[in-house]
């Protein structure tokens, strides 16, 4: 398997409408673990992913993967923050991007229905997708990214308006699947969580990357002001 | 007062005898009208997916002609699928004209634009929910266009009978191009204008309450079959 890794972003820039959503971005990704986007509202993190991603447009600079841009987009998956139901049963949610990649359809269905026993859906597969709860329906967008085996996955505030015990179940998954070798890349409104999940930190402000660091490093002492009022949780704008 | 109940008296007559005229005329509306529908169906859904996912200069021109033609005036539409198909027209050689194919071809271009405007407006809204993640997996412009259609399944039968129900009730178009002859092109609207003409209004009654029978019936079984309402929301 051709490896995505290192990937380097070179002035990017997404814009819409001529605002500038997010960039010029400088990054370099060489796919160990977790790399937690934090920053205040508004700061463009969610534009930032999408980019990276490649489902925002790319109005300048460019972001190069290891491999060509094909493979790369197949090999890269994305969760919203809105989790996307789509209207069908879970046990079809999962296995549709199996069923895109050409897989016949009891193929499909069986590594979904072993993705959903990951996930904690095994009792929901015959269930609507649109009828699961907030939490189900977040497990359901990562077991639907992480069913194609992703070299990296990409996640735009998982836990935003879950409970604890929804955002426990979800990060013992993200670390499930970063030890199975996935590379994920989040963003995080929850300080706790970027703690517990970080192994690198990247702190956007205004759209751009103003301060990254090994979380250690990061959350013993950033070396900017911004990040320092930021984690003492003062308000940044 | 007297007329309607006669006519219902008559229509009910008519059904517990099982005329053999009526039993015709009503399977031959049916046979046509299920035909266009069919056809009519897969032109337009596949049109009015590819009209939510495709973005062009003149979408927005094709999607406000498509509305407008669903106000399409039959007699019109007839007069000019009469004019195709007559002897002299481009078709004529065919041989088409007074057939109940010329009567489907008619009904297709009169329900189509429906069928394809109703579908478009859901697909559209399936389709800005479902933008991201499609494109996230990258899925083919032929694989978006079939999840659409898959996953809007409730809201395009919903267009179908929309378009059945256009095409049932339909008179002008299929008076022209069917002619209305015995035994061979008369469905149950033209013979309830036929039997209007002739002043007999009980048995046009009854055959109009038949008329309105076979739509509801129809419309409720497709519903029961297709289970909408019951399953939540899609």
């Amino acid at each position: 398997m051709v490896s995505l890794f290192p990937m380097t972003a070179r002035g990017a820039v997404t814009r819409r409408r001529g605002k500038v959503l997010a960039g010029p971005v400088d990054l370099t990704l060489d796919g160990d673990g977790v790399t937690v986007v934090i920053g205040p509202n508004g700061a463009g993190k969610t534009s930032f992913l999408r980019m990276l991603h490649g489902i925002a447009r790319l109005n300048d600079g460019r972001i190069d993967w290891a491999c060509s841009l094909e493979e790369a987009r197949r090999e890269q998956a994305f969760v919203f923050q809105r989790p996307v139901m789509m209207r069908r049963s879970v046990r079809d949610n999962i296995a549709f991007p199996l069923r895109l990649q050409g897989l016949a359809r009891g193929a499909a269905r069986d590594r979904a229905e072993d993705w959903a026993g990951r996930v904690g859906l095994a009792e929901a597969l015959d269930r609507p997708a649109t009828q699961l709860s907030g939490g189900e329906q977040q497990k359901l967008a990562l077991a639907r990214a992480l069913v194609r085996n992703p070299q990296a996955l990409f996640l735009d505030e998982p836990c935003a308006s879950l409970d604890g015990r929804a955002t426990r179940e979800i990060e013992a998954i993200l670390v499930a699947a970063r030890a199975a070798g996935t590379t994920l890349i989040m963003s995080t409104h929850d300080m706790g969580q970027a703690r517990r999940l970080a192994d690198d930190v990247v702190f956007l402000k205004g759209g751009r990357i103003h301060e990254q660091a090994p979380a250690e490093t990061f959350f013993e002492g950033p070396a900017t002001d911004a990040a320092q009022a930021f984690l003492r949780g003062d308000i940044v704008e | 007062m007297t007329d309607l109940w006669d006519g219902l008296r008559q229509a009910v007559w008519l059904l517990l005898t099982l005329d053999p005229a009526l039993v015709e005329i009503t399977l031959r509306s049916l046979q046509v009208t299920v035909t266009a529908l069919l056809i009519a169906s897969s032109i337009a859904f596949p049109l009015a997916a590819w009209l939510a996912v495709r973005r062009f200069r003149l979408r927005r021109a094709v999607i406000a002609v498509l509305n407008a033609l669903m106000g399409l005036p039959p007699v019109v539409v007839g007069l000019i699928v009469y004019i195709l198909l007559s002897r002299s027209g481009p078709f004529g050689v065919l041989g088409l004209l007074f057939t109940p194919t010329a009567m489907i071809i008619a009904q297709v271009i009169i329900i189509v634009p429906l069928i394809a405007s109703i579908a478009h407006q859901s697909l559209r809204d399936l389709w800005s929910e479902y933008h991201d993640l499609l494109i996230s997996m990258n899925a083919t412009q032929g694989q978006r266009i079939r999840a659409l259609l898959w996953d809007a399944r409730r809201a395009l039968l919903t267009a179908a009978l929309a378009g059945f129900g256009r095409a049932i009730g339909e008179v002008g178009a299929i008076m022209i191009v069917g002619g209305n002859i015995d035994n061979a092109t008369r469905v149950l609207t033209t013979a309830i204008a036929l039997e209007t003409g002739r002043g007999d209004f009980a048995l046009a009654l009854g055959l109009g309450f038949v008329l309105i029978a076979l739509a509801v019936t129809i419309n409720l079984a497709i519903h029961w079959l297709g289970r909408t309402e019951v399953e939540g929301r899609w």
